[in-house]
């Protein structure tokens, strides 16, 4: 599976984006913001950072970026975009995911570990994954996501919530969730489920070394959906 | 302006240390030079106070490959790699604003690191405040805590550990310590030394502005009533900026078109124009209408003083400059050839087509005043005496509680989950722990660091207390299963024209250099600050120490946590119930004098190569 990772300058975790990638497997190259055009990939990342220094409002320079207009080229025609952390502020920023990230409910970066609950299978990133509940790591200021009450009702209708901030078994509610997004949401997807956004980073739980390795199954399962 | 002694002492600069400028220059300075005389000449800038001291500190060993005296020291840790690393103070600019002073410390540390060519891989702080009852205490903390996250968190480097603790002598006079570690190829190192002449002399980074103008002055004075005054001597930091400058900068170190570069730090573009050529043997000659400024008509004094941040200064190999341009535009910064090296031995500035300053080099640096200042000796207090009878009467558990809850014991997970401690994917040992530990990316390596300080028995006594820390920062290393290496240390004492605080620093600095002898465990780069003292009170000397370990095999690092029920617990080496200094005596028997424990060199080393040899054989239950 070739996969692309976008270098915004400010991303800073690009480089651990390419490391998990590789290490399961995807053929990834890292494409500079000021590119015209992406490399033929089946999947595109927008990794975590502070793309322009998130001056102005997260995401939101990066989402008039040259290289933006491919990446809504590639989702609008079906193909897979993953945007973690501040690649999901990206991605709502340019409307390709509904709502917005605001800033942490107690106005703190929040640099720590959560369980999240997977509420959708029926997509490529999580069908067949083996576990409900993963434990991944957040680390963000702006991470409280929001949306009105008519988008939140076509997110839950169109089952298009892709994980909830939980505590180990599954709880939601005011005490499992960090920053104070509505619903408990840490990942969102479009109409098609092809385009995901979430806070959490899978790409520093890759072994066991780490803060823990849950991230190695997400990433392993969107290999196995592929073929 | 006419420069007379008054403009001078405005300047920060003694009656005599003026004459002497005056004489060796055979003139008076005009008033640009004499801006750059104070700037050099300032406590700290020159160590004038402490260098005499300094030079007898254990700086060498198997593994040093820079000791102090560069923007960082380097060690050897096998396999062409090397850890470039060093702590420094932000304490005055940060008492001053505590979100910009503690973010553009972070900033600043890191400069230092990558500018020898090393990339950052991990950060760490030590931080001091008054007493949490204290008015200002509150809101240093939340801003001095914001600042090295909002800083950290944006390059994208993992805070791995930190010491926070409160005091009430640090009321008027916080302290803000922060530590980096680059990880480096040991021929690909780069320094500050210029060579060669007429070789081109670059600009790059952030413009030039108003900010932090007679920031390093500030530094070397004590506080008063009118601090609020000094708010625009504060730089502003952006973090941004920085993650271009050293994606930029690392980019351009690939190939040979680099001769020396050196961060802007203290005192801006005086103190690295002025530091690069005195290395160098060269004289410097810039053109200050060159200068990218952000501000309309800065003049040469404010262009050469402004400690605006994120800025650099190269000498580039000639014929580089247009591959040089090209890195630095694709990443959006600012490039200037602004000036270049010379035979004259002086730093020459031009401005306007004029010639604005004349000062030949060695007067700003080897020339500068060394004083050996008068200090006095701080006796061994005498044992306390205490009455065992009375502590039947104590329930153990209330006093456990009550040290458990000190502010100084508690835990500080809030501080540190507010600090991003996992990007970079390789941090192994998260804040909390005895060292945090970073995997050297790609290999079976691992570095272990952790900072450590000990206001209370450095007060009580200066020697022991100054053994001990080094001693700490060992055994912090050794119980996560690393070798320790080296240590970057930095001072924090009162007012050195004072003989009693001079003499804490002096016995200090004798106390560490007598560990780190002893324990094979040299200084490799540090930094001094002085003048930490308002309105006639001064700080508890405060000495911090930052330790750096190697892991040969990360799967062998060790955690504090209990592995599973049943396991043996023990205690090694000899506890003989010293109660004086502890917290015990201090909070619950309100027993505040006494001697710290004494320091037994041969124990702690034998203890510590035991235990080290020990994790190796794997007695401890792994990692789960």
């Amino acid at each position: 599976m070739r996969s692309s990772v976008i270098i915004f300058p400010g991303s800073n975790c690009d480089r651990d984006m390419d490391v998990a990638l590789k290490k399961f497997g995807f053929k990834n190259q890292m494409v500079w913001h000021n590119d015209q055009s992406i490399p033929k990939s089946d999947l595109i990342v927008l990794p975590g950072g502070f793309s322009y220094g998130d001056y102005l409002r997260c995401g939101s320079i990066a989402s008039k970026s040259k290289i933006i207009k491919s990446v809504i080229n590639f989702a609008n025609s079906g193909g897979l975009v993953l945007g973690i952390c501040n690649g999901f502020q990206i991605l709502t920023e340019t409307g390709l995911l509904k709502g917005i990230l605001q800033q942490n409910k107690f106005l703190n970066f929040i640099c720590s570990n959560v369980f999240v609950k997977v509420k959708d299978k029926q997509n490529k990133y999580f069908k067949d994954l083996k576990k409900d509940i993963l434990e991944l790591h957040i680390a963000h200021n702006e991470g409280n996501y929001f949306c009105s009450n008519d988008e939140l009702k076509s997110l839950e209708d169109n089952n298009q919530i892709a994980v909830t901030y939980c505590g180990e078994d599954g709880t939601e509610n005011e005490t499992t969730n960090p920053n104070g997004a509505i619903k408990n949401i840490a990942g969102i997807f479009n109409n098609n489920k092809n385009v995901l956004g979430m806070m959490p980073h899978p790409e520093r739980m890759i072994d066991k070394y780490l803060s823990g390795e849950d991230g190695s199954l997400f990433f392993k399962n969107i290999l196995d959906n592929f073929k | 302006m006419e420069v007379t002694e008054v403009v001078a002492i405005d300047h920060g600069l003694k009656k005599d240390e003026f004459s002497k400028i005056c004489e060796l220059l055979k003139r008076t300075p005009n008033l640009t030079e004499l801006a750059i005389f104070s700037a050099m000449w300032n406590e700290h800038c020159s160590y004038k106070s402490s260098r005499k001291h300094l030079k007898k500190m254990h700086t060498k060993g198997k593994q040093v490959i820079q000791g102090p005296g560069e923007n960082a020291g380097v060690i050897d840790i096998g396999d062409d790699d090397a850890i470039v690393f060093k702590i420094e103070s932000h304490n005055h600019p940060s008492f001053i604003e505590p979100y910009q002073g503690a973010a553009t410390g972070v900033g600043g540390i890191m400069r230092d690191v990558f500018t020898m060519g090393a990339r950052p891989i991990a950060n760490l702080n030590s931080i001091h405040f008054g007493s949490p009852q204290h008015k200002k205490t509150r809101n240093l903390l939340r801003g001095v805590v914001k600042g090295i996250g909002g800083y950290g968190n944006c390059i994208g480097v993992p805070t791995i550990a930190g010491q926070t603790t409160f005091d009430e002598s640090y009321n008027g006079n916080i302290l803000v310590n922060a530590m980096t570690l680059g990880l480096v190829n040991k021929n690909k190192i780069f320094y500050s030394k210029a060579a060669g002449l007429d070789k081109p002399v670059i600009y790059v980074g952030s413009k030039t502005g108003r900010d932090g103008i007679h920031g390093a002055s500030m530094a070397s004075a004590t506080f008063d009533d009118k601090i609020e005054e000094k708010k625009p001597t504060v730089q502003v930091g952006d973090p941004f900026t920085e993650k271009l400058l050293l994606e930029a900068c690392l980019e351009l170190m690939a190939d040979n078109s680099i001769i020396a570069i050196q961060d802007m730090g203290a005192a801006g573009l005086t103190s690295s124009s002025v530091e690069m050529a005195s290395k160098g043997n060269l004289g410097i000659e810039l053109n200050l209408s060159e200068v990218p400024c952000r501000e309309e008509k800065m003049t040469p004094y404010e262009i050469m003083l402004s400690e605006s941040q994120e800025r650099m200064l190269i000498v580039l190999e000639k014929g580089k400059e247009e591959h040089a341009k090209k890195i630095f535009d694709k990443w959006n910064l600012d490039f200037a050839v602004i000036g270049k090296t010379t035979n004259s031995k002086k730093i020459e500035l031009i401005f306007d087509n004029k010639k604005v300053a004349e000062i030949p080099i060695d007067l700003l640096a080897e020339n500068a005043p060394i004083y050996d200042r008068p200090w006095k000796k701080t006796k061994l207090p005498q044992k306390l005496k205490f009455d065992k009878d009375e502590f039947k009467s104590l329930k153990l558990s209330d006093c456990l509680k009550k040290i458990l809850s000190n502010s100084n014991i508690s835990d500080k997970k809030w501080i540190w989950d507010q600090y991003d401690h996992t990007v970079m994917g390789d941090t192994i040992q998260k804040p909390g722990g005895d060292a945090g530990v970073v995997r050297v990316h790609g290999t079976d390596k691992a570095i272990a660091a952790s900072v450590d300080s000990s206001a209370l028995y450095c007060f009580s006594h200066p020697l022991t207390g100054g053994k001990q820390i080094v001693c700490e920062s060992y055994r912090n290393l050794i119980s996560v299963g690393a070798k320790p290496i080296a240590i970057t240390n930095c001072l924090n004492f009162g007012n050195p024209e004072k003989e009693k605080n001079m003499g804490e620093f002096v016995e200090c600095v004798e106390g560490i250099t007598e560990a780190s002898k002893y324990l094979d465990f040299p200084v490799v780069s540090g930094n001094v600050s002085f003048y930490n003292e308002t309105k006639d009170r001064g700080i508890k000397p405060t000495p911090t120490i930052g330790g750096v370990g190697l892991i040969s095999d990360y799967r062998q690092m060790l955690t504090m946590d209990f592995k599973t029920e049943g396991n043996l617990v023990y205690v090694i080496g000899k506890t003989d119930g010293h109660l004086d200094q502890s917290i015990f005596a201090r909070e619950l028997l309100n027993e505040k004098k006494g001697p710290p424990p004494t320091i037994n060199l041969f124990n702690e080393k034998n203890i510590g190569e035991t235990v080290l040899d020990l994790s190796k054989k794997k007695s401890y239950c792994e990692l789960p």
